[in-house]
């Protein structure tokens, strides 16, 4: 059996994890710590994804430096969103925190999507950039330049983000407020602005991923839901709480849908990651990196 | 000099109106204790105070100037720091980073190496287990972490919801001795307590709560000679016993 395409396939499901992992990071930061299941991520991904294709488009701008300028963009409106609509949610019980905020984030990805049509019609859009289709090849295995630095920014995005939540006192503060918001009050931890941050940063991230997905993958107002799913699929593989280990599920599940063509056929590729995730709540529902 | 004050305080949970009307007065330098039956109200009371709960009826003052409507954040900016029950550590931190949250104030934030010593000098337990995370910590061992995570606050009244709850008796003591040290310090210091004859002979005043009102108050020694006092509370009550927990 020639090796070659199971390699080549298994490289470009390591990419598209690395996608789907920084997706999954975003959505995951939001719920460990307030507890808001934002289904709108996927959509805030979209956001992502036109800002950078309109600067492009207008201005030229290479998609990966337009990352800062799309994430900061998307972290006001993150801010935005959280004061707006989030912030009531966070008022409330644990439970009802993840109820009101799946009616909330479910409307919002109806309206962002909407008014996504309105403003830049149904049409799918990509980033095509100067070195589009280059890349190295090494001994017969492609390596896109485009993929190869999507990955490498994810990569440094979570790693940063770890070290933020690790290392500074203004990410312990997140940690702690995730843990038991009500104790880290009593450190004189502000939760609210805690809430905000976090979000915000959740929606900075998406951003991220949505300019990493302009450059490889299709932008059109649907693909919210469709990155919505692939990042709660990830979230559930990786458990809560675990930045590290959503990213790496997030390859897992990158890889997993590669060999599957392999093992079930192409045609089954996007049922691959919802029988994981099925398998996983059923063998270990805490998570493969989750606690408890 | 500080003086904190509940007056008339009426707190409910939802429509459950857990404190009618209860009123405390904690002076500079005292030790205070809270006695009562479960349900009477102390941990509501503490909550209030803290800022978790706040009054619906009722003033909460600090040196004169109302506070009810700050929030716990605020409050621990003014000195106020409350110990919950059960402890509430970041069980997934380690002992270092509980202990440098509690410096997350800014007023506290500045002093973060002196107030480390002098906790490690309390607790020196805690600094050879600086990088353990505080969820695998003995009970006593994290009644210490969350007295030293308290202090790092630097607080000026130091409030504490039933610090002895599940811990051996001889660790309890330990717990009593090191609050006798803090007050000798300068901290104030209000406490909850189901060990009602230990938390007596510790404080300076006591308040009894009872059924969300105080039902009597008075220097500490003077409470537990009434007979009330006696029969209702150190009767039954070991004063080796934990106590049962309050729900």
């Amino acid at each position: 059996m020639n090796l070659e395409p199971v390699i080549q396939n298994l490289v470009f499901g390591l990419f598209v994890g690395g996608l789907y992992g920084i997706a999954a990071v975003g959505l995951s930061l939001a719920f460990g710590v307030q507890k808001v299941l934002n289904v709108a991520h996927g959509s805030l991904i979209m956001l992502g994804g036109y800002v950078s294709f309109w600067i492009f488009t207008w201005y030229g701008i290479d998609p990966f430096l337009a990352i800062f300028i799309t994430a900061p963009l998307l972290f006001a409106f993150g801010v935005a969103l959280h004061l707006g609509l989030f912030r009531f949610v966070t008022r409330l019980g644990e439970e009802d925190r993840i109820k009101n905020s799946l009616l909330i984030s479910f409307g919002l990805t109806l309206i962002l999507e909407n008014v996504a049509i309105k403003l830049w019609t149904a049409d799918e859009r990509a980033v095509t950039t100067s070195y589009a289709g280059d890349g190295l090849t090494i001994e017969g295995i492609a390596f896109p330049y485009t993929r190869v630095a999507s990955l490498i920014v994810a990569a440094i995005c979570v790693f940063a983000l770890y070290a933020f939540l690790n290392r500074t006192f203004a990410g312990k503060a997140i940690r702690a407020t995730s843990e038991d918001w009500e104790a880290a009050s009593l450190m004189g931890i502000n939760v609210q602005r805690t809430y905000v941050i976090a979000f915000a940063i959740g929606t900075a991230l998406a951003g991220i991923a949505g300019a990493l997905v302009s450059v490889s993958y299709l932008i059109a107002p649907g693909i919210g839901l469709t990155w919505t799913l692939k990042a709660l699929v990830v979230v559930v593989l990786a458990g809560m709480g675990s930045i590290l280990g959503a990213f790496a599920a997030g390859i897992l599940l990158g890889l997993a849908e590669a060999l599957s063509i392999y093992l079930v056929g192409a045609a089954y590729r996007e049922v691959v990651g919802l029988v994981l995730f099925v398998l996983v709540l059923l063998v270990r529902p805490q998570g493969l990196f989750g606690r408890r | 000099m500080l003086e904190l004050e509940a007056s008339e305080i009426y707190v409910a949970y939802g429509d459950l109106t857990a404190l009618w009307g209860a009123s405390l007065k904690v002076h500079q330098g005292e030790i205070v204790v809270l006695i009562g039956p479960n349900g009477a109200g102390k941990t509501t009371l503490m909550r209030a105070l803290a800022g978790l709960q706040p009054p619906y009826r009722g003033r909460i003052l600090l040196d004169g100037t109302p506070v009810h409507q700050l929030r716990a954040h605020q409050l621990v900016e003014r000195g106020i720091v409350l110990i919950p029950e059960g402890r509430r550590l970041f069980g997934g931190m380690s002992v270092i980073e509980n202990l440098t949250m509690g410096a997350y104030a800014a007023s506290a934030r500045k002093q973060v190496p002196q107030s480390l010593d002098r906790v490690y000098s309390i607790f020196p337990v805690l600094a050879e287990r600086a990088q353990q995370q505080a969820g695998t910590l003995s009970g006593g061992q994290q009644q210490m972490l969350a007295i030293g995570r308290a202090l790092m606050a630097q607080p000026r009244i130091l409030m504490l919801d039933e610090p002895s709850l599940g811990l051996a008796p001889i660790v309890v003591s330990n717990i009593f001795d090191v609050l006798r040290q803090i007050n000798a310090e300068g901290v104030t210091i209000l406490l909850a307590e189901q060990n009602a004859r230990m938390a007596l002979e510790l404080a300076h005043r006591a308040y009894i709560l009872e059924e969300g009102r105080v039902s009597s108050e008075g220097p500490a020694q003077e409470i537990l000679q009434t007979d009330h006092v006696r029969r209702a509370y150190l009767g039954q009550v070991s004063p080796l016993a934990g106590g049962p927990t309050e729900p």
